[in-house]
């Protein structure tokens, strides 16, 4: 898909996404070695963005596995769908053998492919995205590990099925627990963190064009301070965007005390947050 | 395929990597060579991404891997003036400058760096970092026995003595004291750390080159946060810790939760059963059941606050905190040598840290002198607060349990432990030390199971087995 790290922060950069050089070479990197990607980093730090991101500059198609408790194989792979094979049975009636039922009822027209096996299968470009692995069961691990080392897919009734163009699979992990390390060592891994202070402005200017660049500057510069306070959830960059878009509605000019305080609900999601920081930067 | 110079390097670099603790396994140091082959070696910044990609799976590892990564990829050799183009203009200035003339030296690199942080371009900044270390960093002995430091390069810049001048520059007229300044010092106080961490890492590659890079990254390798021993933590390093109370509350939490759903499950959901065997012709192929209710304990942490535990003791406080939802209720009781009730700094959902620093401030926790008095504060806490302590309850004493010689009133103590649910005394003294001088170690523990708690990763090891599944 891409033919050097610069060639993908270029793609990346007209899909609107603003990579640094740890991520243009790692997303390069992936896409030569036909590895999966795993990114962890804090919540809002635009590790599902680069995912739609790469999808978009490769000119592929998005598949997603959003991870939750309690996910299994019948959601994340295959499954059959049971009551059509009970209504093809009930509707065969007496003359036709089993044998015949049998192999009629396992067969494509009863599979319901899930995101998995959907990206797999897949003959065009694709982009698998594996959305929040942390939070389903360790179970599921052991189920990806076979999909994503072997790209490959094992129906007991129909056989292997192997993909026919692999797809360039990302996933994410806010790190809530540690993946397993057979899981981290089929990947390339990349960390996601805060961006440093030129880029998260260039991230901003190119999110909300309104905004003046001045007032950018100041943002980010302000933003970074509150990151530096001991903080229950620190502001990423979701909410540094979020904060520009307030600005430019309520059409603020100047970042000072008072607009601060103002539009601090934005930016900082926890009562205690904002007591802290309206205290440590003297906002009253 | 790279060249056979380069694959000894490799080599080397990832038994670096490996000595240093990052478990780097044969496939994952075959994926860093198959990337070497598909970026362009001579950009440096491909070349750390590529590897970091590759051997590094654990973000808190990533300080040690670009550690570790500039020694055995140096980014220049020598002075570094003559293989880098674009430091040329930088080089002149200080040519004309005597080299024995170190004031001179000095004022025209300040000058340099007052310029640099204010201007916050990061290469012009790693430049001068390479140059004052060259002008600077060197002892004045004889050639072939001179080494480089750290601290004689910072001591003659001092950059935090610029840092007035560079406020009055940045706030140009602005009102001092308000949220302007607050964001200027932050900024110049990130650009100023980035500085000295350009000018370590630069003093590292020097003594590398004299003395071997084995040798220096023997000794430049900091243990992990998690690994650093809370009696010995510096000011950074506690800051850090505190830093990461809320992520490591959160991922005990989530453990915790995926732990009891693994448990056993309650009765059977009849109504739940029956509606989905629906979809299967009335045959009930899976059963479903009801969650099964955890029992929340409660908990009392009663901790030394003197001076020498206080550090273990805010950060253990702050964790049973950020944990409470898991508690059916929370109590802290804090000690010198006399006990107090903290619980009210904690309440209103305040802020935890704001809690703490007043908690060790407003508490009523010195009777006498302000020597640890583990004897008096147990009767303390055993006579006024006699109903804290239920069967209900998992007690948790942490301290060091250096009682100065004092009475260990181990009484007050059992009968306290003897209520409890569960009791445990956490103790942030390495083992061996237990029972030497004033410590009263064994005799507590006798009565209440003591374990090491040294570090984060001990306290995070020993909060998952504390807490109910």
């Amino acid at each position: 898909m891409f033919s050097s790290p610069d060639d993908v922060r270029a793609k990346l950069a007209e899909t609107g996404y603003l990579a640094d050089d740890a991520i243009a070479t790692t997303v390069f990197l992936a896409d030569v070695l036909g590895k999966p990607l795993l990114v962890e980093g804090p919540a809002g730090t635009g590790k599902t963005e680069l995912a739609k991101a790469v999808t978009e500059a490769a000119g592929a198609e998005l598949v997603r596995l959003q991870c939750y408790e309690g996910l299994d194989e019948a959601r994340a792979l295959y499954e059959w769908n049971y009551r059509k094979q009970l209504l093809r049975i009930q509707a065969a009636g007496d003359g036709q053998k089993w044998e015949e039922t049998h192999d009629d009822i396992f067969s494509e027209e009863f599979l319901l492919a899930r995101p998995l096996l959907t990206a797999i299968r897949r003959d065009d470009p694709t982009v698998l995205l594996v959305d929040e692995t942390d939070k389903a069961d360790v179970e599921v691990e052991g189920l990806l590990l076979e999909v994503l080392s072997d790209f490959q897919v094992t129906v007991p009734e129909l056989g292997t099925i192997l993909a026919t163009r692999r797809p360039f699979v990302v996933l994410t992990s806010n790190a809530t627990r540690e993946l397993s390390e057979a899981l981290k060592r089929r990947c390339l891994f990349l960390h996601m963190d805060y961006p440093d202070a030129e880029r998260e402005k260039a991230i901003v200017l190119r999110r909300v064009p309104e905004v003046p660049e001045a007032l950018a500057e100041r943002l980010v510069r302000t933003i970074r301070t509150l990151r530096a306070l001991e903080l229950k959830k620190s502001p990423s960059i979701a909410e540094s965007i979020d904060w520009a878009r307030t600005l430019v509605a309520l059409g603020i000019e100047t970042l000072d005390e008072a607009a601060v305080g103002q539009t601090l609900g934005v930016v900082l999601k926890h009562a205690s947050d904002q007591a802290r920081a309206v205290k440590e930067l003297g906002l009253n | 395929m790279p060249a056979e110079g380069l694959i000894d390097r490799h080599v080397a670099f990832v038994g670096a990597l490996r000595g240093a603790g990052l478990p780097v396994s044969l496939a994952e140091s075959l994926d860093a060579t198959q990337a070497m082959a598909a970026i362009d070696l001579m950009d440096r910044r491909q070349l750390r991404a590529a590897y970091a990609a590759a051997v590094v799976k654990r973000a808190p590892h990533r300080a040690t891997f670009d550690r570790l990564f500039d020694l055995w990829w140096p980014p220049a050799v020598g002075d570094g003036e003559s293989s880098a183009a674009d430091g040329a203009d930088g080089a002149e200035e200080l040519e004309e400058v005597e080299p024995a003339d170190l004031d001179a030296m000095r004022n025209v690199l300040r000058d340099q760096l007052r310029e640099v942080l204010l201007s916050g371009d990061d290469e012009a900044l790693r430049r001068l970092a390479r140059q004052s270390v060259t002008g600077l960093g060197r002892t004045d002995s004889p050639p072939g026995r001179q080494s480089w430091f750290t601290y004689r390069v910072l001591r003659a810049l001092s950059p935090e003595t610029l840092l007035a001048d560079l406020l009055k520059a940045i706030l140009d007229g602005e009102q001092r004291g308000g949220l302007a300044e607050k964001v200027a010092r932050q900024m110049l106080a990130e650009r100023i750390k980035k500085f000295e961490e350009y000018v370590e890492a630069e003093v590292r590659r020097r003594l590398a080159e004299d003395r071997g890079v084995e040798a220096i990254a023997k000794t430049s390798v900091k243990p992990l946060i998690e690994q650093v021993d809370f009696l010995r933590a510096s000011r950074d390093e506690i800051a850090e810790l505190r830093r990461r109370v809320y992520p490591l509350a959160r991922r005990l939490a989530t453990r915790l939760t995926a732990k009891r759903r693994l448990g056993r499950s309650g009765r059977l959901d009849v109504r739940r059963t029956v509606r989905a065997s629906l979809s299967s012709g009335g045959v009930p192929l899976t059963t479903i059941h009801k969650p099964h209710k955890p029992h929340k304990p409660e908990l009392v942490v009663l901790c030394d606050v003197s001076g020498s535990v206080a550090a273990f003791a805010h950060f253990t406080v702050l964790l049973a905190y950020a944990l409470r939802e898991q508690f059916a209720k929370v109590r802290v009781f804090a000690f010198v040598d006399t006990c107090d009730e903290v619980t009210r700094f904690f309440e209103h959902g305040g802020d935890v840290g704001d809690a703490v620093a007043r908690m060790a401030q407003e508490a009523n926790v010195v009777w006498f002198d302000g020597h640890s008095d583990y004897g008096h504060s147990f009767e303390v806490f055993a006579q006024k607060w006699p109903d804290a302590v239920t069967p209900k309850t998992s007690l948790l004493i942490l301290g060091d349990a250096r009682t100065n010689y004092r009475a260990l009133s181990l009484p007050s103590l059992r009968s306290v432990v003897h209520h409890a649910r569960r009791a445990y005394w956490l103790n942030p003294e390495p083992r061996q030390y237990w029972s030497s001088g004033d410590s009263a170690a064994s005799s507590y523990g006798d009565v209440v199971p003591m374990i090491e708690c040294r570090n984060a990763a001990q306290l995070e090891e020993f909060v998952e087995q504390l807490l109910p599944v």
